[in-house]
Formats: structure tokens, C-alpha cells, sequence
């Protein structure tokens, strides 16, 4: 008793079927309502945003974040002269729930202190893939477990900003390999920090060599142009890669100019408003973050980085039984991920392994 | 390699830090919504039901419109699905709708196996998605999701009670489906007794522990409303595609002799109340339960048969992928046990034939060399006997030359040869 199927089976996945006919309907249904019950739902489950800063100390990473969130979501933390550098790079993740006008919003800040400041830098990107990696694998064991939960809690980093020193040259090479390797895994959006010290003409031939940099290195950020979906995205997405880098100004102190409030930094010379496009680029980058591409970032990271960190995953174990790649299915303890994280990424395999082999 | 210390301060549950302006994440359900919109949506139907019992009519009369497709007969060897699937569009929406009926439904004589064929269906689809989950490259945010989110099963207008063949359909259907029952074809009864008939289907569901789907009532928005609706399930419904002059506008009506039976009537039919819970209000409500309770349920029983676990009893955390390996090596092994076991006896199979065929070749030999053998005897004997028979012809022809010799001699010598040539002669002899 075969069911008669006159459509195409659903078990081919294709984006839509181009031999359903379309049906004229004569009256008002009501299937848009299905947006409002969309709403609803979304309002009640409220968001999660998962965000990594990295740069040297002393770029203004957590100042920007606490801008871009408008509240104290970080503590400044200026660094005593009696404590030493830490040896060791150490991320460092703090949650808050903040709501507007209903929407609440999970926000999970990740920072690097230490990232790129010992003297010898080499492999300092591996904590933070590791890290990256490691959520990945936390989400990917909640979701093949047999008895899973509705809703699977998402720590994985949607959005990772970079800071680049003003140096008003062109990329450095830490800059370069770390790009490289992170554009692979996560949403990567660079920024310029500290942007007061280059002036206008500066920041654009900054901006100019950093682009040219990006591109013969062939590092894709955030928005990739192999993942525009239409015209209408393109259109969008390259006003959008036009501007990259964003030269930001971050600021978490109100000034008096022309009788508003503004968030600025006063300087002898005069205020740099934060909020102000003639001044700083960072109502773009406000904008590309929350306001527009948010829900894009974690889906981009949903449908492409995770699943692709999936299928190497998952490819591996066929691969490399009990051989010396062989990574141990069960959950793994925080920490000790240190070891095959390079080989994670499919494409950054080559040149990873050898890394390892020296 | 520098070690990596995660430190996460979460501080006990996450505090809630006030915001000091406008930041704009406001926009985000507007965002999500219109990601949503530019995937569309997907919306799968199953109507359950005796044949002519008008699951056509009312999928027509609930989404507007003129769905394709000749209506069944009664002589159906057993129960058949058949599906359609239609792009729906409402101002910027589309939809994608899946509408699956049964033909043949309750028409055998013999209606034991009625239920199968449907269960089949269901499980079909939850294994088509459970398998695209389940791929390594997987592609599930493009997938045309075909897992029935809806099943309206159709209850005769008896009036009376539900019958046999209903409560083992929906016993068998519940833990797989979102089930609302509805009375169909209800303007053959009349109001009294329709509350007497809900009354009696609902007891006899409750009493035969049949979860038939419940409207949510936990969030404040729609709680109210999906209140009432629940207290008016199974809804009684009448379609019609027809439209009447009534009064002075035009509606969708049947009309009798006797009156007028007004399909967006609420004092007539339920018609009103299915399509506003079915797509107003409940739509995505629908599509949750199926993903998260009942394919989650079929996912979990389909694992744990394929032999999956999520803790071993040494309580050593196992996890689906080691499980799967497990067995996946397990496989491999006994294929190339197979393997092995095959090629040896391909190996044995070849060296037999060969022995064999060598066999016969010596035989050959050994045959030609004995008829060789023999032809070279006959040929000695012949040439034997051939070199004797020249001997005799040879000392024939020298006695006759020495006799023709001796005859000469004798006629020149006279008679005193004859006694020499009589002795002779006599030598001769």
C-alpha cells in the first residue's frame, strides 16, 4: 500500500519545487497571521548574541562594547603598573540579559586580554579557535544526543570583531594569520580602533591597503560576498564591504555639545562625538551589528560555519580511527582542546598540519 | 601552545544590566520575520476520513480556493494516500501547502489493517527528515520539510457515539500527530443533538485515553481564545464552495429546501472557529509540536532501536557518533571478513579447475603418445614385411636370370650339358 505521491518526494531537499502549481486564492485566508504567531514566539523565547572582541590591550575593546550596548556590559578594566603581563592568553566570557521595548537579548561578551601582546606571538590565535571550536562541539554533542532538549542553548560565537592598531600602514602580519585563520570559522568583522589618531585622508588609505591586504590574502569577512543570496543582498552587502574596516571611535563618557548629550571623548583639541558620521564610523558598524545583520550573523554562522565544523567533524572520525589524529567522541573536558583544533578546518588543513609537524 | 583558561562569569544566572539608550535591537523579531518571509513556509495537512465524507470540499473551503482532483470511489482495495502540494501566496507570504487525503478510507470489509497505511505515511516523512539530519553534508535550512503537521480526522454525523474503526485510527495516531477531530458534513444534525454528540466524543476519547491536540493556552496573547476553542473541540464543520446571494452579498452556502445553511455562520457551523485555530492563530503553534514532540519522539525510539544509547551501563558517556562508528567498524570488519571468506573460495574454486584441466591434458598427452607409439609399430611391420618381399623377388629374379643362363648354356653344349643341366636340375630342385 504505497501512498500515491504526486509531488516530488520529500526526501530530495531542493529549495523549492518548481513544479507546484500556484494556486489563486479568492478570498482572505489569513496566512500572514503565521508572522504575528512568528513575533509572538520570538518575544517569548527572547535572543541570543554571542560576541568576541580581539585585540592588544589597550585598543579600546571593552570601552566599544559597552558603547556599542549603550551599559556597563564590561568593566574597564585598566591594568595596574604593579601587575604583570599575563603570560598566558586567557579568554574571558560575561552574559547579561538586556531588553528593549520587550526583546530581551542574551548577550555573551567574550574578550582576549593578552591576545598579541607577549613577545613571541605565535600560534596566540590557538586559544581562540579552540575556543570557537569548543562551542561548536558543545552544540554538535547537545544536538546528536538521543534525548535532546527543545531548545539547545547557543554559546557559539556569532560575530567576531577585530581590532586593527592604527598604524596607518597596512595590515601586520599577526593581523594577516589570524584573519586567515579565523574568516574560516567565524564571522569576522574588522574594525580600525582607536580611529582619533589617523585623520580623514589617512583612515581612507588605511582603509584602501586594508582592503587590498583582505583581498590578495584572500580573506572573506563579514559579509561574504559567496554568501549574498540575491541581488537585493548584494546591493546591500557591498555598500556594506565598501566601508570595511569601520574606523570606530569608542567612548562610554557623556559631554555637553551644543547643549546635547552626547557620547564623545573630550580632548584638548575638541570632542570626538562617537555618534556622529562626520567624525566615526561607528553608527555603521552599530548598525551592521544590531540593528540590520544581527539575525543574518547567526545564521550565517548556523547554516555555514557550524555546518562545516560538522562535516569535518563528523568526516574525521571516518577518516582517522584510533589513528594519531583520533579525537575522542565523548564530551571532553574544557581545556584539554587544545591539541587537534588545527585540524578542524578542512581547508586550513594543509598548512596546519605543517605547523604540527615542526 | 599556550593553554587556554576559560573563565565564565555568568554570575548566578545572568543579571540584567539597563541600557542607557536606544541600542536597536528592537528590530530583531522584525529581522527574524523577514528571514522567515524570504524562506517561506512550509504547511502539511493530513485529512483522515471515510470516503464522501467532504475532505475536499472543506480543504477548498478553508483556503479559498479550487484544489485539483476527482473525487474516490467506493471500490478501493485498500486504504492509498494521496497527496498534493500547492504554493499558496497572501500578500508577501507564501506558503507551501501539502494537502494529503486518504482514499479508500473505512470502504473495505475486513478494516483491520485500515490504520497502516497512514502510519506508514507519518513515519515515512519523519525518517526522510531524520535521515537529511542525520547526513554529514546536510542542507536542513533549504529542506522542503513534508512531515505531516496536521491531521483532521473527519467523524460521520452519526450522532451517536464515534465508531470502532475511529478509535483505533486515532489510538494508533496520536503519539505520531497533532490530531483535531472534526464532525464533518454537520448540518445532518441538528443543534440539541450536537452537544449531546461532542459531549459523548469527548468522553469516549478521554476514556480511551486518546490525546487529541490541545490549543496552547500559555501565552496570554491567544491563551483566552484557545481556552474557549478547546472547550468546543471536535468542531462541527460544513463546506461548500459554492457561493448564494444572500441577503445582498455573496456567500458560501448549501442550499435546501427547507433553508440556507451558511458556512461563515458561527451560529451555524464551526467552520469559523477551525479556520481561525487551524491557520490564524495556531499555525506555527502546529509546526513546533510536530518538530519538537513528536519527531523528537520518533527519533528517539528510531536511535535507541538502531542500538544508540546516551549512557552506557559503565557510565562512561557515550555518544551517538562513538556508537555509530562502533558499529560502523563492526560492519566494516564483517564485510571484509566476507570479503576474504569469498576470494578464498574463489582461490579454491580456480586451483580445482585448474588440477582438473590439467588432468585431462595429461591424459591427452599420454593418448597421443600411445597412438603415436602404435602408428610407428604398424609402420616397422610394414617395412619389414616390405624389405622381405623385395628380398624374395630379388632372389627370384636372380634364379631366373641364373636359370635363363643355364638354358643357353645348355642348348650351345648339346646333350652332355643334359646330364650336367639334369643334375642340375636336380640340384636346382
Amino acid at each position: 500500500m504505497d501512498p500515491l505521491r504526486q509531488s516530488p518526494s520529500p526526501g530530495s531537499s531542493r529549495p523549492s519545487s518548481p513544479r507546484t502549481p500556484p494556486c489563486e486564492m479568492f478570498d482572505y485566508v489569513g496566512i500572514e497571521a503565521v508572522l504575528d504567531q512568528l513575533k509572538i514566539k520570538a518575544m517569548k523565547m527572547g535572543f541570543e548574541f554571542n560576541i568576541m572582541v580581539v585585540g592588544q590591550s589597550g585598543l579600546g575593546k571593552s570601552t566599544m562594547v559597552n558603547t556599542l550596548f549603550k551599559s556597563k556590559v564590561w568593566k574597564s578594566n585598566i591594568p595596574n603598573l604593579g601587575t604583570p603581563t599575563p603570560q598566558t592568553l586567557k579568554l574571558h566570557s560575561v552574559t547579561h540579559i538586556i531588553e528593549e521595548k520587550g526583546v530581551k537579548l542574551k548577550l555573551t561578551v567574550t574578550d582576549t586580554p593578552g591576545f598579541g601582546d607577549q613577545i613571541n606571538n605565535d600560534k596566540c590565535w590557538d586559544p581562540i579557535l579552540g575556543y570557537i571550536n569548543e562551542q561548536y562541539e558543545r552544540y554538535l554533542q547537545e544536538e546528536i544526543l538521543i534525548t535532546r532538549q527543545r531548545h539547545i542553548p547557543d554559546t557559539r560565537v556569532h560575530c567576531c570583531v577585530y581590532f586593527v592598531p592604527p598604524t596607518g600602514h597596512c595590515l601586520r602580519p599577526l593581523d594577516i594569520e589570524f584573519l586567515q585563520r579565523l574568516c574560516r570559522a567565524v564571522n569576522v568583522v574588522p574594525v580600525i580602533a582607536r580611529a582619533d589618531s589617523l585623520t580623514i585622508e589617512e583612515r581612507e588609505t588605511f582603509r584602501q591597503r586594508i582592503q587590498h591586504n583582505l583581498r590578495s590574502h584572500c580573506i572573506e569577512v563579514y559579509p561574504q560576498k559567496s554568501l549574498d543570496e540575491d541581488t537585493n543582498d548584494r546591493i546591500l552587502n557591498s555598500k556594506i564591504r565598501d566601508r570595511i574596516p569601520f574606523a570606530v571611535v569608542g567612548a562610554d563618557r557623556e559631554h555637553l555639545v551644543n547643549g546635547k548629550c552626547v557620547l564623545g571623548r573630550k580632548t584638548k583639541w575638541g570632542i570626538i562625538e562617537v555618534e556622529n558620521m562626520a567624525h566615526c564610523e561607528f553608527p555603521l558598524l552599530r548598525d551592521l551589528l544590531i540593528r540590520s545583520h544581527l539575525q543574518d550573523l547567526k545564521d550565517i554562522t548556523h547554516n555555514v560555519h557550524y555546518e562545516n565544523y560538522r562535516v569535518c567533524r563528523l568526516n574525521e572520525s571516518h577518516l582517522l580511527p584510533q589513528g594519531p589524529g583520533w579525537v575522542n567522541l565523548a564530551p571532553t573536558p574544557a581545556g584539554r582542546l587544545a591539541t587537534p583544533q588545527s585540524s578542524k578546518v578542512c581547508q586550513q588543513a594543509q598548512d596546519d598540519a605543517k605547523d604540527e609537524a615542526y | 601552545m599556550a593553554a587556554t583558561d576559560i573563565a565564565r562569569q555568568v554570575g548566578e544566572g545572568c543579571r540584567t544590566v539597563p541600557l542607557a539608550g536606544h541600542v536597536g535591537f528592537d528590530s530583531l523579531p522584525d529581522q527574524l520575520v523577514n528571514k522567515s518571509v524570504s524562506q517561506g513556509f512550509c504547511f502539511n495537512i493530513l485529512c483522515v476520513g471515510e470516503t464522501g465524507l467532504g475532505k475536499s470540499t472543506l480543504m477548498d473551503t478553508l483556503f479559498n480556493t479550487k484544489f485539483e482532483g476527482e473525487p474516490a470511489t467506493h471500490t478501493q482495495p485498500g486504504v492509498q494516500l494521496r497527496s498534493n502540494t500547492y504554493d499558496l501566496q497572501e500578500s508577501n507570504v507564501g506558503l507551501k501547502l501539502t494537502i494529503v487525503s486518504t482514499v479508500g478510507f473505512g470502504d473495505q470489509i475486513n478494516k483491520e489493517d485500515s490504520y497502516k497505511p497512514i502510519v506508514e505515511f507519518i513515519d515515512a516523512q519523519f525518517e526522510a527528515y531524520l535521515q537529511e539530519e542525520l547526513k554529514i553534508r546536510r542542507v536542513l535550512h533549504t529542506y522542503h520539510d513534508s512531515r505531516i503537521h496536521a491531521c483532521l480526522y473527519f467523524i460521520a454525523p452519526t450522532g451517536h457515539s464515534l465508531k470502532s474503526l475511529d478509535l483505533v485510527t486515532m489510538k494508533k495516531l496520536d503519539s505520531k500527530v497533532n490530531i483535531i477531530p472534526i464532525i464533518a458534513k454537520s448540518d445532518a444534525i441538528s443543534k440539541s443533538e450536537l452537544t449531546k454528540f461532542k459531549i459523548k466524543i469527548t468522553s469516549e476519547l478521554v476514556s480511551n485515553g486518546v490525546q487529541i491536540y490541545q490549543f496552547p493556552t500559555d501565552d496570554e496573547s491567544v491563551a483566552e481564545i484557545n481556552g474557549t476553542m478547546n472547550a468546543h473541540l471536535p468542531f462541527a464543520v460544513i463546506g461548500s464552495t459554492e457561493e448564494l446571494k444572500i441577503g445582498n452579498k455573496m456567500m458560501k452556502a448549501r442550499q435546501y429546501p427547507w433553508g440556507t445553511v451558511q458556512v461563515e455562520n458561527e451560529a451555524h457551523c464551526d467552520f469559523v472557529k477551525l479556520r481561525e485555530m487551524l491557520i490564524r492563530v495556531n499555525m506555527d503553534d502546529l509546526r513546533e509540536q510536530t518538530h519538537s514532540r513528536h519527531y523528537e519522539l520518533y527519533r528517539r525510539c528510531k536511535l535507541e532501536e538502531m542500538g544508540f544509547k546516551d549512557t552506557d551501563p559503565d557510565s562512561k558517556p557515550f555518544s551517538l557518533q562513538e556508537t555509530y562508528e562502533a558499529k560502523r567498524n563492526e560492519f566494516l570488519g564483517e564485510l571484509q571478513k566476507k570479503e576474504e571468506e569469498m576470494r578464498q573460495m574463489f582461490v579454491q574454486r580456480v586451483k580445482e579447475k585448474e588440477a582438473e584441466l590439467k588432468e585431462a591434458e595429461k591424459e591427452l598427452h599420454e593418448k597421443f603418445d600411445r597412438l603415436k607409439k602404435l602408428h610407428q609399430d604398424e609402420k616397422k611391420k610394414l617395412e619389414d614385411k616390405k624389405k622381405s618381399l623385395d628380398d624374395e623377388v630379388n632372389a627370384f629374379k636372380q634364379r631366373k636370370t641364373a636359370a635363363e643362363l643355364l638354358q643357353s648354356q645348355g642348348s650351345q653344349a648339346g646333350g652332355s650339358q643334359t646330364l650336367k643341366r639334369d643334375k642340375e636340375k636336380k640340384n636346382f630342385f
